[in-house]
């Protein structure tokens, strides 16, 4: 296997996509829709805000290991922030990813590990379908999120 | 038939799909540092030098506008565009070159039947007839017709493994019924469909019938008379000629009666700015310049499939499609969508707990190109229970040795995911 697919589908990758965390419905918060067109991924994103802070971020639906690893991993890394703090992790995420292959890597956590999408902009959609529909979770803004 | 002993009673002239490589100069090149192991035929076949150097050679040498000007120029264009006309006209057997409507592809075809054909004929409360397999291009066009109208799109229903209910197709038309419009060979499932049959049921009860052949031009010959069709439609550009190229073949008797599609240039007899009359078909659909090169293109990728012919390109694909299928189902965990006893050129298959996604991007590493998506299929997805597929289509330059690269890949995905 080439080294860029090894970088894309590193192992924390391979493991939230085979494990998906909080992959579950919330009852009673907020929800929105994403979907890509394109390849057919859908997902819903459940979240329970309180006071302004994320208590609790969920999803379900199906899509690439890169949009299902990226949606297990956003739930783990926004609980407990505050939504400014969740969009501002988003803008650095999508700074990463956006960057040229190669360059230096932000410490971003566990999300660090979608750094490998640099080497396929064409997935960069998948990385960021399920950020785009957190977003609209937040703002609570009724139909769904698109990638086109 | 099992794999390396060809039935000997239905061997076609022999047929060396390895060297016809050769003729396709973009086949030679490598992606991604690995030879290039081109399936995606479906969406667009490679070009034989023949079709590149043709339209190079009309560029170079016989470039003009056609149908307007005296000039000697002027009247090669238009000699070559029309010889492309008869050339088409002879691939699909029809019964005049005057039948042959050049358009920017299948879609443009079908957009151009409903518009023309479709409006004149269809009214509120009446039926327009497509099947469970249709491309967005043989979907859309008639809802947007239905929507106009005030008409109801009715669907044939299919089995789990991709064929017709003609049982149910029969039972769809009615008096109402002003059109059938189906696909010829499905571009996500490969299924060939019954299509004579499909006409001969449309007949009885006095219903034209149009067929989109796209994906069914570069497998198998066309005879239009034969199949008694009032439309055929398909795009150059996935049987070895150019983009932005396509056919429509209508009857003659339909065309006649039909109105314009597009208006402007080269559709008229005579404009005043009271009153215009228009040209006879097949000018009256063809507004402004055409694609002359494109055209010219698609005669040369005729004049090559020609001289190979479809008998020796059938036998090939037949035992291609085989091999792949048994390969394929031999991967753990693959699971082939699309299982009709008939079947050309398509081969999609889901693989247990990978989305096509990943399995195309991984593909792409090894030099191997292949769709996936939902084929601009979604209803047919959604009858399948599929989000997509993986897709891997085949051309006449396609060998065994393909197939073994795209399922050796298909293994290391199968471990990276495993």
């Amino acid at each position: 296997m080439t080294s860029d697919l090894e970088a894309l589908y590193r192992d924390v990758i391979i493991d939230h996509n085979k494990r998906p965390r909080n992959f579950r419905t919330l009852e009673g918060g907020r929800k929105a829709e994403g979907s890509n067109p394109l390849c057919g991924d859908r997902l819903t994103v459940y979240l329970r805000i309180e006071n302004g802070t994320i208590e609790e971020a969920a999803f379900q639906g199906f899509g690439c290991a890169i949009a299902m690893a990226s949606a297990s991993l956003m739930t783990e890394s926004v609980k407990g922030k505050t939504v400014a703090a969740a969009e501002a992790l988003f803008d650095r995420l999508r700074q990463m990813i956006a960057a040229p292959a190669g360059a230096p890597v932000d410490d971003l956590g566990e999300l660090s590990a979608l750094a490998g999408v640099q080497q396929f902009p064409v997935r960069a959609k998948c990385a960021t379908l399920p950020w785009q529909t957190l977003r609209a979770a937040a703002a609570a803004r009724a139909g769904t999120v698109s990638t086109e | 038939m099992s794999r390396g002993s060809p039935d000997s009673s239905r061997r076609a002239p022999v047929f060396d799909a390895a060297a016809s490589r050769q003729d396709f100069p973009l086949l030679q090149r490598r992606v991604h540092g690995k030879p290039l192991v081109y399936l995606d035929n479906a969406a667009t076949t490679q070009k034989p030098r023949v079709v590149v150097d043709r339209v190079t050679q009309y560029y170079v040498e016989e470039n003009a506008n056609v149908h307007r000007a005296v000039h000697w120029l002027s009247e090669r264009a238009t000699e070559a565009y029309e010889e492309a006309r008869a050339t088409v006209g002879r691939f699909l057997n029809a019964r005049q070159s005057g039948e042959i409507v050049f358009v920017r592809g299948a879609t443009e075809a079908i957009n151009l039947v409903a518009q023309t054909y479709g409006r004149s004929h269809v009214n509120r409360g009446d039926e327009i007839v497509i099947t469970a397999m249709e491309h967005h291009s043989n979907i859309v066009p008639w809802q947007i017709l239905c929507e106009e109208k005030g008409a109801r799109l009715r669907i044939v229903p299919m089995s789990d493994a991709g064929e017709l209910d003609l049982d149910a197709y029969e039972n769809l038309l009615n008096d109402r019924t002003r059109i059938v419009s189906v696909v010829h060979v499905s571009n996500a499932l490969g299924t060939v469909n019954p299509v004579e049959e499909i006409i001969r049921l449309a007949h009885r009860r006095g219903i034209p019938v149009l067929v989109d052949g796209a994906q069914a031009v570069a497998h198998t010959a066309v005879d239009v008379q034969r199949l008694g069709c009032e439309f055929y439609a398909f795009s150059g550009h996935k049987m070895f000629g150019p983009t932005g190229v396509g056919v429509l073949y209508g009857v003659s008797s339909l065309l006649d009666a039909m109105p314009p599609y597009q208006s402007g240039g080269d559709m008229i007899s005579s404009v005043t700015f009271e009153r215009t009359l228009y040209a006879a078909p097949p000018q009256r659909f063809e507004a402004g310049t055409p694609h002359i090169a494109g055209a010219i293109g698609l005669a040369a990728a005729i004049g090559y499939l020609g001289a190979i012919g479809f008998d020796a390109i059938a036998s090939h694909e037949r035992e291609l499609i085989e091999y792949a299928t048994h390969a394929l189902t031999r991967v753990p965990g693959v699971r082939l969508i699309g299982t009709a006893a008939e079947k050309a050129g398509v081969l999609s298959f889901v693989l247990d707990g990978v989305h096509p996604h990943d399995i195309g991007t991984m593909l792409d590493r090894e030099g191997v190109a292949i769709r996936a998506g939902h084929h601009c299929c979604q209803p047919l997805m959604d009858r399948l229970g599929l989000p997509a597929t993986a897709r891997a289509s085949l051309a006449l330059y396609n060998t065994r040795e393909d197939i073994d690269a795209l399922v050796a890949a298909l293994r290391t995905v199968r471990e990276l995911f495993g």
